[in-house]
């Protein structure tokens, strides 16, 4: 029995707006894989849950008329992984959704939970971050906009106001047309584990073997999911040979504030930062068919 | 309430079936009113339990793995580590493997849940379940009924899986007996016997298989 003083559940995105402005203390839940768990393990007090599972207009992924791809938060990994539209458009954040626990958990957690839990080492956040990822909020009060960028606060803290529910997940068409990315989950089992580092990459790779626009996220290296300004900066118009890919493994060390954990030691995490990096960036060209310029 | 307690096994499992609604109800009410619960932590949810419609009253704090066992008998639904990492308690809900110990029973209604109990038809193994037999699949049996409900689903959503994706879909249970490898021999005989014959598997061919 998990300890549950209420529940309820919404029966419409307004009705949860309604609700959440009137019980600002309720626990929103979706999937559970992240609040029930904490619940099991004690990590969380009597609660007042507010479930949004049955939002049907929070769950899928489009195209929408301005070529940008939108994904309801209500989306299980599980159909993220399956997705023909994604296959095609953002095959990396398949990558990134299938690495994600295992199947019984794909079946049911959302990507809209994964990132509200604010998790330092959730799957999705690297791919989402290199993607420019932008957050469509609402309260009964009103919508905002926030790039996930800035969306992370702190371990586990995220910029949700009490009332606010995460509607959408927006990738612009900028952001991920013409882009080529790879995503590596270093941990200690390939399934069911919790990354020890992640690694995302997006580039584009012009004749010759140049790459430009080159983005990376790291997760699990910093207090929150972060961007590599210095190493994306230097990657920009150079040829992607193994030299300029270790120097930008190098830079991308700089923007890591690992810590020693008992998953594995702040040393540990800087050298998978500065091999992991370049081994991404790597498979990303490869996947641009940009290899035989190397 | 994980306490260790004297369950039904599964053969006297039908007895808790045959129970009328009348019965079930009282039976919510006396471990209601055991436990103090005020009635408002109870909601009325229809389910069908291996092709059996039920209506009962269940907890918002319960969840499903504790109404299949403790309520309703299906004590094939194993509970392991209780935080949806060991699969033990993997059931199918609308044909879909989820951990049960990690889903509330109030989001069972309206679904239709399978457990290992209702796999075999007028006592006759399933294909599944005979391939874990001819395997030899099974040692102490804990994870057997989830990995079977995987694998189940496997066979019945009418994809192709190669070796490689079969041993991601069956990723989500552990099994700290048998080193996985008759149980991924007979997934992999459960697949390929239910009529899937991709270009790029040659265990038939091969005669890989017995």
């Amino acid at each position: 029995m998990f300890n549950i003083a209420k529940y309820d559940e919404a029966g419409s995105l307004d009705e949860a707006l309604a609700f959440l402005s009137g019980h600002p203390a309720a626990k929103v839940i979706a999937g559970g894989t992240d609040v029930l768990i904490k619940m099991q393990n004690g990590k969380m007090g009597e609660a007042e849950l507010f479930s949004i599972r049955g939002l049907a207009e929070l769950t899928g992924i489009k195209r929408t008329a301005d070529g940008a791809i939108f994904l309801g938060p209500l989306t299980t990994f599980a159909q993220i992984a399956g997705d023909p539209l994604l296959q095609k458009a953002i095959p990396v954040l398949i990558q990134a959704a299938v690495s994600m626990g295992g199947p019984q958990i794909r079946n049911i957690a959302t990507i809209g939970g994964n990132i509200c839990n604010g998790a330092v080492s959730a799957d999705s956040a690297p791919t989402l971050l290199a993607l420019n990822a932008e957050l469509r909020l609402q309260s009964a009060g009103g919508e905002r906009k926030v790039p996930l960028r800035e969306f992370y606060l702190g371990p586990g803290k995220v910029d949700l106001r009490p009332g606010e529910l995460l509607i959408g997940i927006i990738v612009r068409p900028q952001d991920y047309l013409g882009y080529h990315g790879h995503y590596i989950k270093f941990a200690m089992r390939k399934a069911m584990d919790i990354a020890t580092l992640g690694v995302s990459v997006l580039c584009r790779v012009e004749a010759g073997g140049v790459l430009s626009g080159v983005r990376i996220a790291l997760g699990v290296a910093a207090p929150t999911p972060v961007r590599c300004p210095e190493a994306e900066a230097f990657a920009e118009g150079k040829t992607g040979s193994d030299e300029t890919l270790e120097e930008i493994g190098k830079l991308a060390v700089r923007s890591a504030k690992a810590r020693t954990s008992w998953r594995a030691s702040k040393e540990y995490r800087e050298h998978l930062v500065a091999e992991l990096v370049p081994r991404a960036l790597k498979e990303a060209m490869r996947t641009a068919g940009g290899e035989e310029h190397v | 309430m994980s306490e260790v307690k004297s369950m039904p096994e599964a053969e006297e499992m039908p007895e808790a079936e045959r129970m009328s609604e009348a019965e079930r109800m009282s039976e919510v009410k006396r471990m209601s009113d055991k436990r103090m619960v005020p009635e408002k932590v109870l909601r009325q949810i229809s389910l069908t339990v291996n092709g059996k419609a039920l209506t009962l009253h269940v907890d918002i704090r319960e969840s499903l793995l504790e109404v299949l066992r403790e309520r309703l008998g299906y004590t094939g639904v194993k509970k392991g580590c209780g935080v949806g990492e060991c699969g033990a308690c993997t059931v199918l809900i609308d044909g879909t493997p989820i951990d049960s110990c990690i889903y509330l029973a109030v989001w069972a209604d309206g679904k239709e849940i399978r457990t290992v109990e209702g796999l075999a038809v007028n006592g006759k193994l399933s294909p599944v379940q005979e391939a874990f037999v001819e395997e030899g699949a099974i040692q102490c049996g804990f994870c057997t009924p989830g990995l079977v409900l995987s694998t189940t689903a496997m066979v019945e959503n009418g994809k192709e899986y190669s070796r490689e994706e079969i041993k991601r879909e069956l990723s989500g249970h552990f099994c700290r007996c048998t080193g996985y490898q008759n149980i991924l021999k007979a997934a992999e005989r459960a697949v390929h016997e239910a009529g899937h014959r991709c270009a790029h598997c040659k265990h038939e061919q091969e005669g890989e298989k017995g």
